[in-house]
């Protein structure tokens, strides 16, 4: 019984449009492959690695700037190379993928905790004042760039806290100054599907059974815009990953004793010009490979998704 | 002669299920000086033929079979830009909702005049001398002012009459209208209705009018098609047709239609709705709905054959080369 | 009369504010635009009756349909439910109980369902609202009936609406109104996106609904020869306001309002293939509307005074007609 009713949903699965979508689009597969190669890494780097690059008593100053395994002098137990202090690439960029992710995921959770209520509320009561303060809000926060805004929040946090406390709270920091930086855009996605659901003669049934406001907006309203929006999450959560390695290689992100990639860029540029390249070279090249993935498979979700754009 | 001969058209879209036959074995001709009503439900084929002939078929949509002859020349598979020329010289195309055929930032003159020179080798003063006798044509009044205005600045009958001078700008010896009332009042319908008729007779334009109102076809048709689910029915002369249908289908429409003064409680009506495309059933896609269907409407499809009453030819199997053997 | 009654609506009005943004109007010294959708409407329907509001697009049909609903506030005026004030009424429990009572039937057959609801779901939203059901079983039996009433079958119920032709969405439409066991249902232009075989089935449904629960209709439409079809009483309206209410047998056979005339003049005639009489002019910008009988620039009766008074609908056996020159014996 429970595996023909499993059979029959994998059935169902597999005939379907977006299943088979995916699989006539080898780019997707190829970038959903890749992501989930950097996702398991990342979050298997304990049990991946027996390097732990950033407790300093497990690193020995010996094996400082050695070069890549397949160049000269290169060792085969740091393959990608080691940094200034002895750290192990590889492992680096395993620990410092897991923190960019990390930064990505919850602050676009947090952008779209804040967006999409928001936007659903002032595209319900579209030209009321509470549409009009939402949007100018929006507006108002739209017009400075999100970088800015994080390092405002930043700066402010950081006046305001201790050293140690800084460090220790940096990444929910980080997180909470880029997510309060991009919810507007998810606000503005949800608020123009709102204002034409809103407008459906569905809404006016419900309306018509003395529905209150909101149970509208949960119930009809949200299950109808949520999608669109979510698509553009999943790019949103590349947006976020590369504002986060741009903060940290400015050095207003996560401190170096616990470093994203974006930190690890920034370590390995300072050794870029006396010859050291690896250092920096693979983290960034980890990063443009990790956002391109994402990217790729939000495209491929906005296309299967939403016809009207292709 | 005719001006336009359809010969066996069919039309599929490829799918990943499979290729779904939106059209099928679909022929007629359209004499000049004639309106032929093309009238189906929707999902029938019926724009999608007005579409094919023009070259506007949206992909992954294509012709798949048969010929389209225009004034003796095969314009079935001509390329893009050979299309382009022969819709500019020969073809009037105009649609249902006016707004989407005019460009919303361009006065109408100004449409007008550019749709004129680039298909005729004239000076601008001459072009617009030929816009504004268009303009008169089509019973736009004043057309020397409105010459200047934009399109928002008409109202819904008058905008319909424009888009109606633009497809008149190459003076067309084929017109397709794809609903070209619906988007209207009735009291605006009937007069471009009456326009539609006037440009036919006194020019000698061929007209496919394409509608899913019967009303529309009584008034404006000389000879009408009836589809259903991708094929043709029937087809006949206008009077014989609506007076007396032979196909079961066409006669289920004819009763389901409310007359004025009829007094029925109940109207007579078809059970069902009209198969998707993916839904066909064997044989006629007509026999789950007919009430004469026989053993053989579920395996074979009937050819159009003639009826009782002359040039009106049906496809159904009631019918044996003029006589009814039912 | 007025007891039994149904429905009263007495000089309902609903005007709305189409001017441009206050700061736009202050700039450009424009003045403030009132769109008067609905101007005055008085009439009533008899229980068991089917009252038909006819016109052409823009006359403000929908805009009373909607307004009798709930869903816009009037300006002005009074509807009254089996003689009980809906417009004045505060008291929410009442409120909720005369909704219950009254429902309604959209025209677009793919807006009106919440295509991410299931079918039983749909159906049984006002059943809920209402708290109708005693429990979820009785609840289901519910709905599976409303579905055999309408002609689908209670398996349906498991499907969402895109898996339906347009018909069976009008069906379904149909059961949710149906659910909250109403009297009294607004049908506006229900049969309108649907093509002409299917729009029989539907108006046949709404006959036989109305023969076995006793309905009352208020059916709104543009297409005369189906307001023929199911009406008792017609109101045939022009820029916002009744022009004429006349029993159906009277309109069709002795139509009084120039308008009136003209509207049946343009009906294409299936049958007798006699060339329809194209009416002149267009309907006036509602925002803008003709001083004096907002008719006069198209009527040929039209006289100096039409110009200037705005007629007020008067009787004339059963029927009552809103014109100078019918007034005037002219007609």
């Amino acid at each position: 019984m429970q595996t023909a009713k499993l059979s029959k949903w994998w059935a169902g699965f597999y005939d379907h449009d977006v299943t088979w979508s995916f699989l006539h689009s080898p780019l997707t597969m190829l970038a959903s492959l890749v992501t989930l190669l950097l996702v398991g890494a990342a979050f298997g780097a304990p049990y991946l690695t027996s390097y732990t690059p950033f407790e300093p008593g497990s690193l020995s100053l010996m094996d400082a700037f050695l070069p890549p395994a397949w160049e000269a002098g290169g060792s085969a137990a740091h393959f990608l190379g080691t940094d200034g202090q002895g750290r192990d690439v590889l492992a680096a960029i395993m620990y410092g993928t897991q923190i960019s992710l990390i930064v990505g995921l919850f602050s676009v959770l947090l952008s779209v905790a804040i967006g999409i209520p928001l936007g659903i509320i002032a595209g319900y009561a579209t030209g009321s004042w509470i549409d009009t303060l939402i949007m100018r809000v929006a507006d108002i926060q739209l017009t400075i760039p999100p970088i800015l805004i994080a390092l405002m929040i930043d700066g402010v946090v950081r006046t305001s806290m201790s050293n140690e406390l800084h460090e220790e709270m940096a990444i929910p920091v980080l997180i909470f100054s880029i997510g309060i930086a991009s919810w507007p855009q998810y606000a503005r996605i949800t608020r123009s599907g709102a204002m034409v659901e809103r407008r459906k003669d569905y809404i006016a049934a419900a309306k018509l059974i003395q529905t209150p406001a909101w149970l509208i907006l949960l119930r009809h309203i949200f299950p109808n815009v949520v999608g669109p929006t979510l698509i553009v999450a999943t790019i949103g959560v590349a947006v976020a990953i590369i504002i986060e390695a741009t903060l940290s290689f400015l050095g207003v992100g996560v401190p170096p004793t616990n470093p994203s990639l974006g930190t690890l860029i920034r370590i390995g540029n300072n050794f870029l010009f006396s010859g050291e390249w690896w250092i920096t070279f693979f983290p960034a090249f980890t990063l443009v490979i990790l956002v391109l993935s994402v990217n790729l498979i939000g495209d491929w979700l906005r296309d299967t998704f939403n016809p009207k754009l292709r | 002669m005719s001006v336009v001969d359809i010969e066996n058209l069919s039309i599929e879209f490829p799918t990943r299920r499979g290729i779904l036959k939106a059209i099928e074995g679909l022929s007629f001709s359209i004499e000049a000086g004639e309106i032929l009503g093309v009238v189906g439900e929707s999902g029938a084929g019926k724009s999608l033929t007005g579409n094919a002939i023009v070259g506007l078929l949206e992909p992954p949509g294509r012709v798949s079979g048969g010929k389209i002859t225009l004034k003796g020349r095969d314009i079935t598979h001509l390329s893009e830009n050979e299309m382009r020329r022969v819709r500019g010289a020969e073809i009037g195309v105009i649609f249902q909702d006016p707004l989407t055929s005019l460009n919303p930032l361009y006065t109408v003159g100004k449409q007008l005049t550019q749709t004129i020179l680039t298909h005729r080798n004239i000076s601008y003063s001459k072009a617009k001398d030929r816009a504004i006798e268009l303009l008169t044509e089509v019973g736009i009044p004043a057309p020397e002012l409105r010459f200047d205005a934009f399109p928002h600045e008409f109202s819904g009958g008058m905008r319909q009459r424009v888009v109606i001078a633009l497809a008149l700008c190459c003076d067309p010896s084929l017109i397709i209208a794809d609903e070209p009332t619906t988007a209207l009042d009735v009291s605006v319908q009937a007069q471009i209705i009456a326009l539609l008729k006037d440009l036919s007779r006194d020019k000698g334009v061929a007209t496919m009018l394409v509608t899913h109102d019967m009303g529309v076809i009584a008034e404006a048709a000389d000879r009408v098609a009836v589809i259903y689910s991708g094929r043709l029915v029937e087809i006949g002369d206008v009077r014989s047709v609506i007076d007396a249908p032979k196909h079961p289908y066409t006669r289920g429409l004819m009763d389901s239609i409310p007359q004025i003064g009829q007094n029925l409680k109940y109207l007579p009506n078809i059970e069902g709705a009209m198969p998707r495309l993916d839904g066909r059933p064997d044989g006629c896609a007509f026999n789950p709905r007919c009430k004469m269907v026989k053993p053989v409407c579920r395996e074979e499809i009937a050819a159009l054959r003639a009826t009782e009453n002359a040039g009106q030819m049906a496809a159904c199997w009631i019918y044996d080369g003029g006589h009814k053997y039912v | 009369m007025s007891e039994q009654a149904i429905l009263e609506v007495r000089d309902l009005k609903m005007y709305f504010d189409v001017s441009k943004p206050l700061v736009t109007r202050l700039m450009n010294r424009l003045p403030k635009h009132v769109l008067k959708a609905v101007d005055g409407l008085t009439f009533s329907i008899k229980r068991g009756e089917t009252f038909s509001l006819v016109g052409e697009s823009g006359c403000g049909k929908s805009t009373v349909a909607r307004t009798i609903a709930g869903l816009n506030a009037a300006t002005s005026g009074e509807i009254l439910i089996d003689g009980k004030n809906l417009t004045g009424q505060k008291e929410k429990s009442s409120l909720s109980d005369i909704a219950r009572r009254m429902q309604m039937v959209f025209q677009s057959p793919y807006a009106s369902l919440d295509p991410r609801w299931r079918v039983r779901d749909i159906i049984a939203e006002p059943i809920r609202a209402y708290g109708l059901a005693d429990n979820k079983e009785d609840e289901r039996e519910q709905v599976a009936q409303l579905l055999l009433q309408v002609g689908l079958s209670p398996r349906d119920g498991e499907k969402y609406p895109h898996e339906f032709s347009g018909g069976q969405r009008q069906r379904i439409s149909i059961a949710r109104a149906l659910s909250s066991k109403p009297e009294f249902l607004i049908c506006d232009e229900p049969t309108s996106a649907l093509d002409v075989s299917v729009q029989a089935q539907i108006l046949n449904l709404m006959t036989r609904l109305q023969d076995d629960l006793g309905l009352t209709y208020l059916f709104i439409s543009h297409d005369l020869a189906v307001i023929d079809h199911v009406s008792d009483w017609i109101g045939v309206m022009y820029l916002g306001r009744i022009c004429e209410i006349t029993p159906k047998s009277e309109l069709f056979r002795r139509p009084r309002h120039p308008y009136t005339r003209m509207l049946l003049e343009t009906i294409p005639d299936l049958k007798g293939g006699t060339e329809r009489k194209p009416m002149e002019g267009e309907v006036p910008n509602p925002i803008n509307p003709p001083s004096g009988c907002a008719f006069h620039p198209r009527c040929a009766f039209a006289t100096e005074k039409c110009t200037r008074e705005r007629p007020v609908l008067k009787g004339y056996d059963m029927a009552k007609v809103a014109c100078h020159a019918v007034e005037d014996m002219r007609i």
